[in-house]
């Protein structure tokens, strides 16, 4: 059991980005974490495994104060998934899966053999295990991602938005895999995502964060979709429905605007200072992530404040795709691409909003639950 | 020309002469390259972790690389209490450039290293040490390496000033050959310290595909 107890969080330029939380997840289940980007999620997640040191209140995992455990012990009892999967480069498939066995103390030996079951478990070919990670599809890695996060067998998993990477057919079968798998083995599981389609379709129970790291409701999904809390959960959880429509809509209205961009290699060369939002390039015009604006008092060298980037949209494809890019983009700007993946502009969710009211399909449709 | 080459190649001594010479050079320069190296980790890291060990380490990096040899060469035995014709004022003279021309790139390389990557490690339970040198610097190996090649022509071609203060190594055989006008010994010179320089860089690029595996592995996405 995981248990917030009057958790706050005020980072050191200000930012309180988790409220007086008191919540509590219940041993075995799924619980989702639910929200827009920048409400907290992340950071709460980080708090159980001291990642994020709480500024008050405390966290238990069953039942202990975690500030009472050494962080590299208690890490080695919580599994982590993370969006980008974040596996190591340099290690094969298989010694990626085998690092937690082989950081607790495990022969060589055993931790392989470990690994190549877990290989199985996720439902991937142990030939897998010989290739790097630039090797696999992206759904293949954060398939590897889940596969390491379970290695050690940790009562305790934390998946932060593990899936929003990946496309939406790749998200779907990763899913359904993530519940057989549930089934099976009976974690603790934290899943944060900004999909509160995903998060309905997850979570045994589901918590709903608003902007300035606060829980508004936390509730089984049923009851979610019933009985929102208050209008910020009704819109979060009706927007749903307009979503639904959004993968039927060609995104052929919309207009991506232009953006400030960067090169990776001038922001690991410490040369760019912005004022706005700066989409972070490779040298083959992919994004790779978002740099913030230029704050006082930030000390760290701007590669290390680029953020993770949300879905990226393709041109020409349903709007869906472009309101979810939106939604789950640090900057509140969903990327657009090209076909093969180069950068084309930005938009944002109001715009395709308006798009979507643009191509409206026929009369108001009255979709039922979500599930 | 090539008959004064071939007179000087021809006798025994000269050769004798020539070989001592290389032989002296290799440690002269490579002991450097392997001292700036263990620097230059530990020192990187810390600038790399601290913003402001940063701007003070690549700023007099910066200043260090300025300063000429020579003088160095001249000013180490007051600091380290060595006899001003030691060989080891040269080898730290050396190590200190090299350390200082290694700074940025260990620098630039753990910037390199996906912030993602780093968390991913931290939150699996790598201790920072550890992280350190399970994760992080193997990941900088490849622009480590490009900055040692670097260093390494950098250094066989400066342990030659090291003659001036008659410490040996090829650079000897220059200083020899222009007291006397003679040429030959200047060539020999010339020749097997680009030869030298050739053969560490081929060293280096080799010991960069034996650690570095996964950054041939081609991509299929
Ligand atoms: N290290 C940090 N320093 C300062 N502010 C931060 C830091 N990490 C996150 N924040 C801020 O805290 C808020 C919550 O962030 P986060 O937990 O990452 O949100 P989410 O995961 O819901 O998108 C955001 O406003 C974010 O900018
Ligand atoms: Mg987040």
């Amino acid at each position: 059991m995981i248990e917030f107890r009057a958790v706050t969080k005020r980072f050191d330029d200000g930012t309180v980005a988790v409220d007086h939380l008191d919540l509590s997840v219940a041993a075995g289940t799924i619980t989702v974490f639910v929200g827009p980007s920048g409400c907290g999620k992340t950071t709460s997640l980080r708090m159980v495994n001291r990642m994020v040191e709480p500024t008050s209140g405390t966290v238990l995992v069953d039942g202990v104060d975690v500030r009472g455990v050494d962080p590299a012990t208690l890490r080695r009892g919580i599994g982590y998934v993370i969006q980008q999967a974040g596996l190591f480069p340099h290690r094969t498939v298989l010694d990626n899966v085998a690092t937690v066995p082989l950081l607790s103390g495990w022969t060589r030996r055993k931790a392989r053999a470990r690994a190549a079951e877990l290989l199985e478990l996720v439902g991937l070919p142990r030939e897998l295990g010989s290739r790097y990670p630039v090797q696999l599809s992206g759904g293949q890695q954060q398939r590897v991602g889940v596969a390491r996060a379970l290695a050690a067998d940790p009562p305790v998993l934390l998946m932060d938005e593990p899936f929003s990477a990946v496309d939406p057919v790749v998200r779907e079968g990763l899913q359904d895999e993530l519940l057989r798998l549930q089934a099976e083995l009976d974690k603790t599981i934290v899943f944060v995502t900004h999909d509160i389609d995903e998060a309905v379709k997850i979570g045994e129970r589901v918590a709903v964060f608003r902007q300035g790291g606060r829980l508004v409701q936390y509730a089984e999904p049923d009851e979610l979709l019933s009985r929102p809390a208050d209008e910020f959960v009704s819109s979060f959880v009706g927007r749903d429905r307009g979503y639904r429509r959004l993968s039927f809509v060609e995104g052929t209205g919309i207009e991506p605007r232009e953006v400030p961009t960067a090169r990776e290699e001038a922001v690991a060369g410490e040369r760019v200072a912005p004022d706005a939002w700066t989409l972070v390039l490779d040298g083959e015009d992919r994004p790779r992530g978002w740099l913030p604006p230029r704050s006082t008092g930030d000390s760290a060298p701007p590669a290390e404040r680029v953020l993770p980037g949300g879905s990226l949209y393709t041109r020409g494809t349903p709007l869906r795709g472009a309101l979810d890019a939106a939604l789950s983009s640090p900057s509140g700007l969903g990327v657009v691409v090209e076909e093969d993946g180069r950068y084309a502009g930005a938009v944002t969710a109001e715009e395709v909003l308006a798009a979507l009211r643009e191509h409206r399909v026929g009369p108001e449709e009255h979709t039922g639950g979500t599930r | 020309m090539l008959d004064d080459l071939s007179r000087y190649l021809g006798s025994e001594s000269n050769r004798e002469l020539v070989l001592t010479q290389l032989v002296q050079h290799v440690p002269l320069a490579l002991l450097p390259l392997v001292v700036g190296v263990v620097l230059a980790i530990p020192l990187g890291w810390l600038a790399q972790r601290h913003p402001l060990v940063r701007t003070a380490l690549l700023g007099s990096a910066n200043v260090v690389y300025t300063v000429p040899s020579l003088a160095f060469f001249v000013v180490i035995p007051g600091i380290i209490g060595t006899q001003i014709l030691d060989p080891v004022n040269v080898v730290a003279a050396l190590s200190i450039y090299t350390a200082a021309l290694l700074v940025r790139p260990v620098v630039d390389a753990l910037d390199a290293v996906p912030a993602h990557v780093v968390a991913a490690a931290t939150a699996m339970g790598y201790r920072p040490l550890r992280r350190f040198l399970a994760v992080e610097l193997p990941l900088a190996v490849p622009v480590l390496v490009a900055g040692v090649r670097v260093a390494s022509v950098s250094n066989i071609s400066l342990a030659s000033v090291g003659a001036l203060l008659g410490v040996g190594g090829l650079g000897a055989l220059f200083t020899s050959g222009f007291q006397t006008s003679y040429l030959p010994p200047i060539l020999v010179g010339i020749v097997l310290t680009l030869v030298l320089a050739l053969v560490m860089d081929l060293v280096l690029v080799g010991l960069r595909w034996l650690l570095t595996p996964w950054a041939r592995a081609g991509g299929t996405r």
